[in-house]
């Protein structure tokens, strides 16, 4: 029986295909009301007077709250989302007057239905007192800084040798600016929290990535303890990293229940509140010299980024994350600075960094080949880098060249003729690009809680997240295969903090982070049966080695004579044991520096105390009352394998085809080949879709989205759906999407590596270079509209 | 396809309205006018809207061959009715304007956004949901090619896509790929299972 790697369909699929999966904003709560935000209009300045009046009169508004008369929140923010970041630490919502963007939280109105609520959210009257902002780097006011580090700790500066004077010395070289602008990731639920407070404690149905990063973050700016929380989140509609940090609707639905005592529910309009109060991708502007000899050899690279931040918090789009360690190059120069702009904060999206960082080192590679008139191929495989140049450390696990080899063959690279503007195909000029995708193989923490009843069903439980990603399903696969159990007799728990700790779903690494906790769990509780029936005279395997007894299909058998069996139920039935239960935390870090013995907990993101919450308000806990971690073999053995001097991170190629017509410039990407090496594909099925999901948000970067402010008052201009355009059905290429599929086992025993966010990295360099191709157009400022090819 | 079917296919006629018409009435409900008066003036069904408590109206419809009567504010949306009103959640709200196509409803057997229908002016209307199309021990095969293909992540806008899918095959003139993927434009999936909506949908097309 291998479950593991079989394409089965979602354990949560039926769920969804019939309405039935629970969003944040659809839990029934009696006497619910409805909160509906007010945003300011200017982008700096201070409220002058807020006329809350003729909204308040309104009939069925039950009450205003702004400034004046919200509850004074506590400061907090930690710097990672698993442990609770509100992604706007200096603005915590509705506690003063003064505004720093456009589009700022200013009241909520709370009425008896969302009709009365939205009509009276109108009438709130405001003035200000305007003062100039500084919502444009190319502004004398912008002030561009380095800052003094990016997410994770990661630094804002990295050098090798002499990247400037070898860059000079190189036989040949490329200097170009690449422009990527704001992008929004619009997932197709709108940010919405509802509250409900019993007592001093307090339920809240949240739309995130991180129940216990908002847990943490909600009692601490609340001022009350975490275990008087309870944040739950089964399912949610998409996240793409705008509900990683937290943001305001989180914490003002719990005060407006407060407030007016009742439940609250807070959901954040599409138009301008999901784009001016849930996070962005910051604009990049990226200068990127390649230095190299007439082979294609690199010498030198430098990579130059400068992005936004809010005057409320700094999040860094560090573009140059990945040219740190994808080529080799004895000198390299990577360099990021920030601009305080007054917009909101931006924050993670899909793949922060590489996304419009792979964008502009491939292309500029793309450029450097023409330059050079070799194969841009052979430009990356000339520099390949088989350790990470970054550290000197050797690859867990990568194959890179594998990759090539299959996306070339797939496109039918060889065959292309590579000059430029030269190939059509009926009226379309046709192109060919290609680009390198990567992305860090992230692994922090998690403790998962199980539970084997007599009735040979199991029950694991984790208070991680399924955005979508599959996790409900792949979880399920690893515990089914670990228990010998069918995928039909296990059940897996997400999503509430009345399970154990688990991680953030960001940096995908949720996968790779509780598989191997699933895993350590089901072979204790496998071990506990196998023991309790070798000790049993009634059983079969009475004396027998513990090793010797394996387990298929819910029945124990004989290794050596495998008709003599019974089943888990048999041997639970006899022992006059109801379940069998054990909580198991695996806490490895794959990210850099190596974790050691006295920082345990270095950079995973996940809040100090593991394991399950036993005070966790109302809990119905699933886990053993003991934790079983300690001594455990299968976490020793996981744990304990020796990862020093080991570098992490997942590789993948894109080959793309697309068609451009001469005459209006609109460019179809019709085909997109995608090979990755993402280790040990648990769901063909899903990581499939990961890849084609991440691909799709890719062909957004590169052709249509990118969001547009007002020059004079820095309002959003498109700031809806209309005007934002993200990719639709029609937009649709042929996806090809294939794995290397060969496990990591450095990563865990279960060997998977993320497949969330590689499939966004690269492929918007490889439309980009594919248009190049067609057209013997290079456009450096996405997106590549039919305007800038006519 | 021509602009004119789109707008067709977007608005339905649940009371044998047009698309003037129609917005002629949600201006009047949104303004607060005299309803009757001005209705009248401008020869509308005004024997449709019923009103019963001071600012409310009553709507009858057929939701999943169920008779429901409801009591509403008269600028509720045929969604809001449906998930604040009915409790049927599997309708979703992804933009509220007739944008993102989540909120996609049968009305008398076609395709509609109902975040751009008010409840009021559905009158009699039958309207079929998700939770009519299907439950999970009786999928409808769209469903069941939804699952099969994983034609989706999130499943945000599933709901949407499938009664999008299931009026697109009733209208029958969408039969390459790029008809389908034309014809399905109006439902936006930001997970990007698009390739798999189109493979589920062939499926169902086919027989198979």
């Amino acid at each position: 029986m291998d479950i593991i790697g079989q394409p089965i369909d979602r354990k949560d699929g039926k769920l969804k295909v019939t309405g039935t999966a629970t969003y944040a904003a659809e839990f029934p709560l009696k006497n619910i009301a409805y909160g509906v935000a007010v945003v300011s209009t200017i982008s700096k300045g201070h409220i002058e007077n807020i006329d809350t009046s003729k909204a308040k009169a309104l009939k069925g508004v039950l009450d205003i709250m702004t400034y004046k008369n919200a509850m004074q929140l506590h400061q907090f923010s930690s710097e990672g989302p698993g442990s609770g970041k509100f992604a706007e630490k200096d603005l915590l919502p509705l506690q003063s007057e003064r505004i720093f963007y456009n589009g700022q939280y200013i009241a909520i109105v709370i009425a008896k239905n969302f009709e009365t609520a939205k009509h009276a959210a109108s009438l709130v009257k405001v003035t200000y007192n305007d003062e100039k902002p500084v919502f444009d780097i190319n502004q004398p006011e912008a002030k561009i800084y380095q800052p003094a580090q990016a997410l994770n700790g990661a630094s804002p500066k990295t050098e090798r040798g002499d990247a400037t004077g070898a860059l000079s010395s190189s036989a040949f070289s490329i200097q170009e600016t690449y422009n990527t602008p704001v992008y929004h990731h619009n997932p197709m639920e709108p940010h919405a929290t509802a509250a409900e407070w019993n007592g001093d404690e307090l339920t809240v149905y949240d739309a995130t990535q991180s129940v216990y990063g908002n847990r943490a973050a909600i009692a601490g700016m609340l001022g009350i303890a975490k275990e008087k929380v309870r944040v739950i989140s089964p399912f949610i509609g998409g996240g793409f990293g705008s509900k990683g940090f937290m943001w305001g609707n989180s914490i003002l639905a719990p005060m407006a229940a407060k407030f007016v005592g009742r439940p609250v529910r807070i959901v954040l309009d599409r138009s301008e509140q999901m784009f001016t109060l849930a996070g962005r991708r910051s604009f990049t502007i990226q200068k990127i010299s390649l230095g190299a000899d007439a082979n294609g050899k690199f010498n030198s690279i430098r990579h130059d980024t400068t992005s936004e931040t809010s005057f409320v918090d700094e999040f860094v789009e560090t573009a140059g994350v990945a040219t740190k360690i994808l080529y080799d190059t004895p000198h390299l120069d990577i360099i990021q600075n920030i601009v305080r702009l007054n917009k909101g904060t931006p924050c993670p999206t899909r793949a922060p960094g590489e996304a419009p960082g792979t964008y502009a080192l491939e292309v500029a590679l793309d450029e450097l080949a023409y330059k050079l008139n070799i194969d841009p191929l052979q430009l990356r495989l000339t520099n390949y880098a088989e350790k990470n140049p970054d550290d000197g450390h050797e690859w867990s696990a990568k194959y890179l060249r594998e990759c090539y080899e299959k996306g070339a063959a797939s496109i039918g690279w060889a065959s292309r003729n590579q000059k430029p503007g030269n190939t059509k195909q009926g009226k379309y000029l046709i192109g060919y690009g290609m680009a390198t995708a990567t992305y860090p193989a992230n692994r922090s923490k998690a403790t998962v809680g199980l539970k084997l009843y007599q009735d040979g069903h199991a029950v694991a439980a984790c208070g991680t997240q399924d955005i979508g990603t599959g996790t409900y399903t792949v979880m399920a696969q690893v515990l089914a295969d670990s228990l010998g159990l069918p995928i039909d007799k296990v059940d897996i728990k997400l999503g509430d903090t009345i399970y154990p700790q688990g991680p953030n779903s960001g940096g995908s690494q949720t996968m790779a982070t509780t598989g191997p906790a699933v895993r350590a769990a089901a072979l204790t509780v496998k071990s506990k049966v196998i023991k309790m029936a070798i000790a049993d005279k009634k059983s079969p395997f009475y004396g027998q080695a513990e090793e010797g007894v394996m387990v298929d299909n819910g029945k124990l058998f004989l290794k050596s004579d495998p008709s003599k069996s019974e089943t888990y139920t048999q041997v639970l039935t006899r022992n006059k044991q109801p379940m069998i239960e054990t909580e198991i935390t695996t806490n490895v870090s794959t990210r850099e520096p190596q974790k050691t013995e006295s920082n345990p907990t270095a950079k995973d993101g996940n809040d100090k105390e593991a394991g399950s919450d036993n005070k966790q308000a109302g809990a119905k806990k699933i886990g053993a009352s003991k934790d079983e971690t300690k001594g455990n073999p299968f976490v020793k053995e996981d744990e304990g394998h020796d990862r020093k001097n080991m570098s992490f991170h997942s590789f993948g190629a894109h080959f793309v085809k697309v068609l451009v017509h001469p005459l209006t410039g609109t460019v179809k990407v019709e085909k997109i080949v995608s090979v990755m090496d993402v280790g040990k594909i648990l769901n063909d099925k899903t990581a499939k879709s990961q890849i084609m999901g991440g691909a799709i948000f890719g062909i957004g970067m590169a052709l249509m989205e990118g969001t547009v402010y007002g020059p004079t008052n820095g309002r959003i201009v498109t700031k809806d759906l209309s005007d934002y355009l993200v990719p639709v059905h029609a937009d649709m290429p042929i996806f090809d999407v294939q794995f290397i599929d060969k496990a990591d086992t450095n990563i865990s025993p279960i060997g998977a590596r993320g497949a969330g966010e590689i499939g966004i990295t690269g492929v918007t360099a490889a439309i980009a270079n594919a248009v190049y191709h067609a057209t013997g157009k290079r456009i450096r400022n996405l997106p590549i509209t039919p305007d800038k090819l006519i | 396809m021509a602009i004119n079917e789109q707008e067709d296919l977007l608005v339905s006629k649940p009371s044998g309205s047009t698309r003037r018409e129609f917005l002629q009435q949600a201006s009047a409900l949104g303004t607060g006018l005299a309803i009757t008066s001005s209705a009248k003036a401008k020869g509308l069904p005004v024997n449709k809207i019923n009103f019963s408590t001071p600012g409310n109206v009553t709507v009858s419809l057929v939701v999943n061959g169920k008779n429901k009567t409801l009591d509403v504010d008269p600028r509720v949306t045929l969604l809001d009715a449906l998930r604040e009103n009915l409790q049927l959640m599997g309708t979703k709200k992804g933009c509220d304007r007739g944008q993102c196509g989540a909120c996609t409803v049968l009305v008398e057997g076609r395709r509609i956004n109902s975040c751009l229908h008010l409840a009021a002016m559905c009158e009699g209307a039958h309207v079929t949901t998700i939770e009519g199309i299907g439950g999970v021990d009786n999928l409808h095969p769209m469903q069941t090619a939804f699952l099969k293909h994983d034609a989706f992540q999130c499943g945000y806008c599933t709901p949407g896509q499938i009664c999008s899918a299931i009026g697109l095959l009733k209208e029958g003139h969408a039969t390459t790929d790029d008809e389908i993927r034309e014809s399905m434009s109006g439902n936006i999936c930001r997970c990007g299972a698009y390739q798999n909506i189109l493979d589920a949908i062939k499926e169902v097309h086919s027989g198979i």
